[in-house]
């Protein structure tokens, strides 16, 4: 593992095999998330992988009832909408992701700073698609 | 690190500035609306200027590559109002692309290159279908960490949104007052979209309804309009239909020149004091607060720095409402009102054109419209008529500060500009 380069195609890989990954700066100890080859902090340019715990919390969402026609495609519509966030993760970054287990019927019930944990839901059955980060709320 | 204040190395005024009918147009192109707002810009211009003297042009545009499969659009526009050959430069900054085209050309007077520049914006949004504008939108995120989450332009400013209520306690009311006060302004606008109040909007409803014979709407006023889920569908919660401005077709332009050449073509000159530029992570999620734009804390710093002047000072602005919520973060962001008190602010009418802080007296992006790649200078074109006193029924008292604030993305990029009237 060492050896995969800082992208967003080593990123959504791990992904697929349920592990939620970082890059941390062996110069000043930031974690990146998603990983990236310089640290967004000092700058540095040595940096390790790691693997985050997949919990953390609620900074933000939304219910989307008009959606990308990605989305649309996957069945998502008016009537049958979908939630996405900003997490923050236990280890200190923020990532974005797709929302499963609230009542979006009644958005105003999901509560920021909720706890939420990472899933990992089976692959897409699309050769190269790339599965979203996904969280639920615990 | 410290901030050395940049002042540019010579002054820049607006001679003047036009603009298109925004709007959706299905028989018009980005070449036809482009030469009507260059058309409209030169009839502002009081003493008239040969368009030959005007020595290079900056065209901001988002994704004519997408929008209407027409990449490289500075030249073409440039030919189309016969300035070939003439440097043509596009700017892509998303929906701050001719906020960025303005602070181009005036850094290119400023640097002495060029004594007149033509600065400008293009964007024709309605060949594609509503789906495909999202999609087109949404490559302004980031296209690999939010976009494939689900994100688009009205779910990524509904992230700032609920992240804002939870910290202040704004609700859904405050931004719907926010629409009803910028559609008031662009009922006044003869040029805007929506040239229409969200009252007269409801009416029309009402009487269509009696035609058809079918069950008639009991909205007593705009709120319980847009309160009902059938007039003002959810988008992305919680911003609804008319939290969001449209998608419109449309160009703008302004000519600027040296200071010192001003007074050549017009008695009225409007002298930009102030430009500021920053930029953000990209993706929501990789800043620190959710509930304002860095880039634009950064950007108006420079530009209140530049030119001297405070919060306080600035007489109107026309800011990047690209969703309501937008507005509350620009009105704070700016330093108009204190974190959390823009949602208060608007809804004690502050922000209206008899406030003492008037905002987006042209209807704003909600209102008059936002062909993204046009709408930086498309602000500009409402602070040139209300600061020379042509506003018509639009004009509000006091022009001498005014400010324009333009947002790319959900924040990465913004632009400030300063104008004074002297």
């Amino acid at each position: 593992m060492e050896e995969r380069e800082f992208t967003a195609a080593s990123f959504y890989r791990l992904l697929d095999r349920k592990k939620l990954m970082g890059s941390r700066c062996k110069q000043c100890g930031a974690i990146m998330v998603p990983p990236r080859p310089l640290c967004g902090q000092c700058i540095g340019d040595e940096m390790e992988w790691v693997q985050l715990s997949g919990q953390g919390k609620l900074v933000s969402y939304s219910v989307v009832r008009v959606g990308t026609t990605y989305y649309e495609a996957k069945g998502y519509s008016r009537d049958n909408p979908y939630c996405w966030g900003v997490v923050q993760l236990d280890e200190g970054p923020r990532i974005s992701a797709l929302l499963l287990g609230a009542d979006l019927s009644r958005p105003d019930s999901i509560k920021i700073g909720q706890p939420v944990e990472a899933v990992f839901p089976d692959k897409g059955t699309e050769e190269g698609e790339r599965n979203p980060v996904t969280f639920r709320f615990a | 690190m410290v901030q050395r204040t940049k002042k540019l190395a010579r002054g820049v005024a607006v001679i003047g500035a036009g603009m298109c009918h925004f709007g959706a147009f299905k028989e018009k192109d980005s070449r036809d609306l482009f030469v009507e707002a260059f058309r409209a810009t030169l009839g502002e211009v009081q003493k008239g200027i040969d368009p030959r003297e005007i020595e290079a042009i900056y065209v901001g545009n988002l994704s004519g590559d997408c929008f209407e499969g027409q990449a490289h659009m500075a030249p073409l526009m440039a030919e189309w109002v016969g300035l070939n050959p003439r440097p043509a430069t596009r700017t892509e900054d998303a929906c701050a692309s001719s906020g960025v085209a303005l602070r181009e050309g005036i850094i290119a007077i400023a640097s002495g290159i060029y004594d007149i520049v033509l600065v400008s914006g293009v964007e024709v949004m309605n060949k594609l279908t509503t789906a495909k504008v999202t999609d087109t939108l949404a490559a302004a995120a980031d296209a690999i960490y939010e976009v494939p989450v689900g994100a688009t332009f009205p779910s990524l400013y509904a992230q700032i949104a609920t992240a804002h209520m939870a910290k202040y306690g704004t609700t859904e009311e405050q931004f719907m007052k926010i629409g009803i006060k910028n559609h008031a302004n662009g009922a006044l606008n003869p040029k805007a979209h929506f040239n229409v109040s969200i009252r007269d909007i409801m009416s029309s409803r009402i009487a269509k309804a009696k035609e058809r014979g079918g069950p008639i709407p009991s909205w007593a006023d705009e709120m319980e309009f847009l309160k009902d889920p059938s007039a003002n569908p959810i988008v992305a919660w919680p911003m609804k239909l008319f939290d969001c401005s449209p998608i419109t077709d449309g160009a703008a332009c302004a000519i600027l020149v040296a200071e010192e050449i001003a007074r050549n073509f017009t008695d009225t000159p409007i002298y930009i004091i102030g430009t500021g530029q920053a930029s953000d992570a990209q993706a929501l999620h990789g800043r620190k607060d959710m509930t304002s734009l860095k880039a634009a804390q950064l950007a108006a710093e420079q530009a209140y720095g530049m030119a001297g002047v405070t919060p306080e000072d600035i007489q109107l602005a026309e800011v990047h409402d690209c969703f309501t919520i937008a507005e509350v973060l620009a009105t704070e962001d700016l330093g108009f009102f204190k974190p959390g008190v823009g949602p208060k602010a608007a809804q004690e009418g502050r922000t209206a054109r008899d406030g003492d802080k008037p905002i987006n007296t042209s209807g704003g992006l909600k209102a008059k419209g936002h062909p993204v790649g046009a709408t930086g200078v498309g602000q500009v074109v409402e602070i040139w008529e209300q600061m020379t006193g042509h506003a018509a029924q639009r004009q509000v008292p006091g022009g001498n500060l005014a400010l324009t604030h333009n947002v790319g993305a959900s924040g990465s990029t913004v632009t400030v500009h300063i104008f004074e009237r002297r």
